[in-house]
């Protein structure tokens, strides 16, 4: 059931690519605005430069929430897959799997490219790399709820931020705090421990939440 | 006595009318109780001078902030689980009480940072977290209001309160991380006080008013929701005054 789920939403994202790369688009741009802002010093560039990489994903993956459930939504199908005898957590978890895989992957993979624009070290970019590997699934999990919970409402794009940021900031504290921690040439590990507990907490609770919430939208 | 009869919005409402002048009344008298101690009989501080009075409002509010959230959480999980309209309605007329202490908490926060600390804002841990749970309890009431159907915002605040609920200790501790790993270069020295038995005093009667301030304002809010939502029940329409 699950391979069934994430294959489908897999096919359904392929037939709309243009929605994945305006994501990744999004992402390369706010990222590079921020040194426009600020100026070019190198120095200062570094020191905010995992801040404003892991904010600048948080947004980007704001922006493909919506895309999770409304379709679904607005054709049927959601209804008849809460109606199936599958559990819908099997369900949640595999469309969480298939949106992470298309919409968070390529921000992971672009990430250590925009490192370089700030100048950071190679160690440094693949403790980058890491941090948004094992923080965006949370992203995703803990956004899967707030998409379900605004399901169909006027206004859901800004309400699912307003719901969903405050929830995301362990994760931007961590993940930022990790790679802030190796520009420092200080340990990795203690951040790095922490946002994995945070995604194996995400993993197992989120999808629940996102199942009661589903149930309360749908009725 | 079946006291289960109160458990619907119609029968609670004039229940609720009764109760709120036994909550209000002596909120208003340990209010001022508590004011005339804070400002006049309590001394004055040996490091901070004067400017500590703010604490008086400033700690209570934070308190009721944070235990407002738990209350909020619990009434809007029970009216989930027992499909309790009643206690939904509860949860939502809290919310507003709760994000108005918090936001109270904060400025006040503010007004007492500026001649002990020299700055309005600072991103300690306690001020931050405070600051993420103004965001948690604004998400709840936005998320209310853009909802039409009241069950289905009913249970929707459900969810994200209680989410919100299990999510309000990771972020303490995640912010308590960021904060003293990122420490500033100044240390600031957050002064617990020894604290004089007027102050303790005064502290513990601002507190015990700033409870009995919510309870009677939460009810009066409560009676509004009712109103509102149970006004084609047509003994109701007859009953309220």
């Amino acid at each position: 059931m699950l391979r069934w789920i994430v294959r489908r939403d897999l096919i359904l994202a392929w037939r709309r690519r243009a929605d994945v790369f305006s994501t990744v688009f999004f992402f390369v741009i706010v990222v590079s605005l921020f040194p426009l802002g600020i100026g070019p010093e190198a120095q200062l560039l570094k020191s905010i430069a995992p801040g404003v990489v892991w904010v600048a994903a948080l947004l980007a993956s704001m922006l493909s929430l919506g895309r999770l459930f409304a379709n679904d939504y607005q054709d049927g199908t959601l209804e008849q897959l809460l109606l199936t005898p599958q559990p819908l957590y099997l369900i949640v978890l595999g469309k969480i799997f298939a949106q992470w895989l298309v919409a968070e992957i390529p921000l992971v993979l672009i990430a250590p490219l925009l490192g370089v624009q700030f100048d950071l070290s190679k160690e440094t970019l693949l403790v980058l790399f890491v941090t948004l590997l094992i923080g965006t699934p949370v992203l995703s999990l803990i956004g899967s709820v707030g998409a379900a919970l605004t399901l169909g409402l006027r206004g859901s794009g800004v309400l699912i931020s307003i719901l969903v940021l405050p929830l995301y900031i362990p994760v931007l504290i961590f993940g930022a705090g990790a790679v802030d921690a190796s520009i420092m040439g200080s340990s990795t590990e203690s951040d790095l421990y922490l946002l994995g507990a945070v995604t194996v907490l995400s993993l197992t609770f989120a999808p629940w939440a996102t199942s009661a919430a589903l149930r309360i939208s749908l009725e | 006595m079946n006291l289960y009869k109160y458990a619907s919005p119609v029968n609670f409402y004039p229940l609720a009318g009764k109760m709120i002048p036994w909550f209000a009344i002596p909120s208003a008298i340990l209010f001022i109780a508590g004011l005339y101690i804070g400002f006049f009989v309590a001394p004055t501080d040996f490091q901070q001078g004067d400017a500590y009075r703010i604490m008086f409002i400033h700690v209570p509010a934070a308190w009721m902030g944070m235990f407002l959230y738990m209350l909020m959480a619990l009434y809007a999980g029970v009216g989930w689980a027992f499909n309790a309209r009643l206690s939904s309605m509860m949860a939502s007329s809290i919310s507003i009480t709760g994000a108005m202490f918090t936001f109270l908490s904060l400025v006040t926060g503010s007004f007492w940072g500026k001649p002990t600390w020299g700055t309005w804002w600072v991103w300690d841990a306690r001020m931050t977290s405070t600051l993420i749970l103004l965001f948690l309890y604004i998400g709840f009431i936005s998320l209310q209001a853009s909802i039409d159907d009241p069950r289905r915002a009913d249970r929707a605040g459900a969810v994200l309160a209680l989410v919100g609920v299990v999510n309000v200790p990771i972020i303490y501790f995640s912010v308590q991380w960021w904060n003293t790993l990122h420490q500033g270069a100044t240390i600031r020295i957050l002064n617990k006080p020894t604290i004089a038995p007027p102050m303790l005093a005064a502290m513990l009667i601002m507190l015990a008013a700033c409870w009995l301030y919510s309870i009677a304002i939460v009810l009066v809010r409560l009676r509004c929701i009712i109103l509102e939502r149970e006004q084609n029940v047509a003994r109701f329409a007859e009953a309220a005054v």
